[in-house]
């Protein structure tokens, strides 16, 4: 217990951390908001217009003022106003954020239900000629960029069969759930493709280890069919390094896939984030990186919820 | 009668192409129904690999059968060759006809999964119980191996039982649909003296209960006297003799069979201890310790204190003469390996002071105390040259790598009977026995008064084990080198030790002269340990069972144990006051 105790009470301290280290590190850059907001019209602005401006926006005070009135304001779930929107930075985040989360869960879907599979089945061939077909596959997956590999996707798609991927405004899951599944499978697939790779290959490896335990001997010994032998006595054991990438690949997602949503024109917390920092919208940027950094934080908290439940090792404190 | 079990020519090879690697070339045996043999033989002889080929689990760990046949007479009457078997009939085999224990209880149990499970898990496979009926029969499969409160035990995880305990639910485990032959794979050699005496009772009385056949392997020769009917001793992957137990353990026939016997330190209690020192009045020790107390804090949750401290070692307090050798004895978890450690400075000690005749020790890199630790596979660097490793030691204390400090090199390595240029050469071209002479040769590279020595033999066959005895024996002769020999095996003691420290639950209960210490043991403890150590002589001799735990050493803060009150058994031996 005294773990998640722990790991509880850490988080707050890392929150606390990563908001200043979010909040002075965009204020180093040179330049000013107002300027970067209005372009070459800020320079018809009277110096009274610029001041009454950046009351507006805060920007007067000195900065540790507006550190602590910002983070009095992200305790009241206030995250500040967006330059470029003119809305409040929580709901633009939240607006986008539902299809960032939909689509790294589906990516995950895809690169568990592929990955985990064929790291399994490799590990049970070692070094037979399945195995070396499977790694190498897993190579190639690796080490394609995504951007490539969704491009590669639609072209094979239009190019040999005549489909075009769904396009156009993005619809949300609830309002019409088959269009949207239709407009994110793809993009699933393609963000899901490298992940796939690397959780093949850390099953493999993890799997292979735990093949030559004793107790995996031990089970074979009182007769337990192949079948049982690697689902239930060995990948339980083999889960943890997965479990561990499959966590920091998902805190990745959930910080967006500029390149992917760019391809297919999916609004997605990536995009926003780039358009806030080209913009040099200092509250969007502030905000969405805190909220990136809280997901990151909740699914590495998650993960260690999932290693407790996976290893009553962990759970009840190494003995003996 | 027909035999259970009859193995014929049995060729078993490794690797890509299996019969170029040969690990065992043509082993033959039968077992009858009931009748145990104990395949005996040091490490690479082949007897696991001949013992896993019998239920096909050699295949999982890369090694194929290449010839001869072993036939198994089922429980229908039918016989089946094994060697031609299909994995789902092995299937079926393994669990319900063919049982198997191993050597670690602490990694053959699934870490993920409840001991209860895991019982479960036979019954389910062969009897096809489920739920309430499956529980209910692992229970009685625990209760059988003795395990107290075995519905409370059901739901632990394996890491919350003891090494003893583990290996009592594998071989529940493997014993749950009455096996007719039980495969034991050195099932005692990682567990205390003590704890093997119970298994090895626990082994026999199961075995008269339940009239199976046994197939017990071990390195121990002097283990198998109490229960086998038959020996087979395996050398270089062939049987060299093999016979009926008296017959070979009295006339044994074979060289190798005779070199075995004589290599093993046999328990004589006390008969066969050193006499070639004894104490002159006056001397200055070499190591004098006195006080010590090594504690571990038991960290509590996040919002509490500390909730009391381990006293790993309580009070301990020794001298050690220049030439002497002190052993200390005790189980896993005495404290044994701590006071050495403390010592070396490798803990910190709580309180204490211990001293050296070059004045008081203060941190591990002290070149008057020098050790030698039990592995001698993992206490090598692998990434070193030899020159580079036996440097180092120098190198530490702070000198420089000169010619002399080469021809100092040469000179031990020569001494401690390895080849000169084994100063170019890596740990891994080395065997067991010779990576330990390096480690010894290590030790001395600074000239020591006192060598720690940390079951420095333990790891190694006991052939092995004898030469290198031998040549510390020697080393300590030549130059007055002081021992401290930490070990849990009283036999190889008996040959080393001049005075015996008997450690229980960190504390010294028995200390003295090492021949009236092994031969009239004083403390109840000393005394146990002394009757579990298993010995050629005392055949057939059986151990009560005994599921007495070592008492907790958890204790809570502040705590400080009452005065020791001492009782004096002769001139140089006296044990602590029982209650």
């Amino acid at each position: 217990m005294s773990y998640l105790a722990r790991r509880l009470l850490t988080f707050p301290l890392v929150m606390l951390g990563v908001s200043i280290l979010v909040f002075f590190a965009i204020r180093m850059i040179p330049g000013d908001a107002i300027t970067a907001m209005l372009g070459t019209e800020a320079g018809l602005l009277t110096p009274a217009q610029r001041e009454s401006l950046a009351a507006y926006f805060g920007i007067d005070q000195p900065i540790l003022i507006q550190y602590w009135k910002w983070l009095i304001g992200v305790f009241q779930g206030n995250l500040g106003i967006s330059v470029i929107h003119g809305k409040p930075v929580l709901s633009i985040i939240l607006e986008r954020f539902p299809l960032t989360l939909q689509l790294a869960l589906m990516s995950m879907v895809v690169a568990l239900a592929v990955g985990l599979p064929a790291g399994v089945f490799a590990a049970t061939r070692n070094e037979k000629a399945s195995d070396l077909i499977v790694r190498v596959l897993a190579m190639i997956g690796q080490s394609t960029p995504n951007f490539v590999v969704g491009l590669l996707i639609i072209y094979a798609l239009s190019a040999g069969f005549g489909i075009l991927p769904t396009m156009g405004e993005f619809t949300p899951f609830l309002t019409d759930p088959l269009r949207n599944l239709g407009q994110m499978i793809l993009p699933a697939i393609t963000l899901g493709f490298a992940f796939a790779a690397s959780v093949t290959r850390i099953s493999r490896s993890a799997m292979l280890d735990v093949l030559s335990d004793d107790y995996v001997r031990t089970a074979r010994s009182k007769g337990v069919p192949k079948r049982s032998v690697i689902w239930r006595h060995a990948l339980p054991n083999a889960l943890i390094p997965v479990v561990t990438l499959s966590g920091v690949e998902f805190g990745y997602l959930l910080g967006g896939a500029v390149l992917v949503e760019q391809i297919y024109a999916l609004p997605g917390l990536g995009r926003l984030v780039l358009e806030a920092i080209l913009q040099r919208d200092y509250a969007l940027v502030q905000g969405c990186v805190l909220f990136i950094a809280f997901n990151f934080l909740v699914v590495n908290l998650l993960v260690d919820l999932l290693y407790v439940t996976l290893d009553p090792r962990i759970r009840l404190g190494e003995g003996g | 009668m027909t035999s259970l079990l009859s193995v014929s020519n049995l060729r078993v090879g490794f690797g890509h192409d299996p019969a170029k690697n040969e690990i065992v070339k043509g082993v033959s045996f039968d077992l009858a129904a009931g009748e145990t043999m104990a395949i005996v033989g040091e490490s690479g002889s082949g007897k696991s690999v001949t013992a896993l080929s019998i239920n096909r689990l050699v295949d999982f760990g890369g090694g194929k059968i290449i010839g001869g046949s072993i036939k198994l007479t089922r429980v229908d009457g039918s016989v089946l060759d094994i060697t031609e078997a299909k994995e789902p009939v092995l299937e079926k085999i393994r669990g319900s006809e063919i049982g198997m224990i191993f050597q670690e209880p602490m990694t053959s149990l699934n870490p993920v999964l409840s001991i209860g499970t895991q019982i479960e898990e036979s019954f389910r496979l062969h009897r096809g119980l489920t739920g309430r009926q499956a529980t209910a029969a692992a229970k009685d499969a625990l209760d059988r191996v003795r395990i107290p409160d075995a519905t409370r035990r059901l739901n632990y995880a394996p890491n919350q039982l003891s090494g003893g305990m583990l290996q009592r639910v594998m071989i529940a485990t493997a014993l749950a649909c009455n096996p007719r032959l039980l495969i034991a794979d050195e099932p005692t050699t990682a567990l205390d003296v003590t704890v093997q005496a119970q298994i090895m009772a626990l082994l026999g009385e199961l075995k008269r209960e339940t009239g199976m056949a046994m197939i017990f392997i071990t390195h121990d020769i002097g283990l198998v006297a109490g229960i086998a009917d038959q020996i087979m001793v395996m050398q270089a992957g062939q049987a060299v003799e093999q016979g009926a137990l008296s017959e070979v353990l009295d006339r044994p026939q074979h060289p190798y069979t005779q070199h075995l016997l004589s290599a093993v330190p046999h328990f004589e209690s006390g008969r066969a201890a050193r006499a070639d020192f004894s104490r002159k009045e006056k001397e200055t020790p070499a190591l004098d310790v006195d006080g010590l107390v090594v504690r571990f804090k038991v960290k509590g949750s996040m919002f509490s204190r500390a909730q009391g401290s381990v006293h790993a070692v309580e009070n301990v307090g020794f001298d050690l003469m220049p030439g002497e050798t002190l052993a200390i004895v005790g189980e896993s978890g005495s404290g044994k390996s701590t006071t050495a450690r403390a010592i070396l400075g490798l803990v910190k000690p709580t309180r204490g002071r211990f001293a050296t005749h070059k004045g008081s020790i203060t941190d591990a890199t002290d070149p008057a105390t020098q050790m030698v630790f039990q592995n001698p596979y993992a206490s090598l660097n692998p990434r070193l040259r030899i020159d580079s490793i036996l440097a180092e030691p120098v190198i530490a204390a702070g000198g420089r790598v000169t010619n002399e400090t080469r021809e100092k090199m040469k000179a031990l390595l020569k001494r401690v009977g390895l080849p000169e240029d084994s100063l170019e050469r890596y740990p891994h071209q080395f065997s067991g026995g010779q990576r330990q002479r390096l480690c010894i040769a290590r030790a001395l590279m600074l000239n020591p008064s006192v060598v720690v020595l940390d079951e420095a033999v333990s790891a190694l066959d006991v052939s092995v084990q004898a030469k290198v005895l031998e040549l510390l024996v020697d080393l300590q002769k030549e130059y007055g080198l002081a021992y401290l020999f930490v070990s849990h095996d009283m036999a190889v003691v008996e040959r080393i030790a001049h005075r015996i420290a008997v450690l229980y639950a960190g504390q010294i209960v028995e200390i003295g002269n090492a021949a009236s210490v092994l031969s009239n043991p004083q403390h109840s403890y000393t005394k146990r340990l002394i009757s579990a150590v298993p010995s050629i002589d005392r055949r057939n001799q059986h151990f009560e069972i005994d599921t007495r735990q070592v008492p907790s050493l958890v204790r809570p803060p502040g705590f400080e144990p009452p005065e020791a009150q001492w009782r004096e058994f002769g001139p140089d031996h006296r044990a602590r006051a029982e209650a």
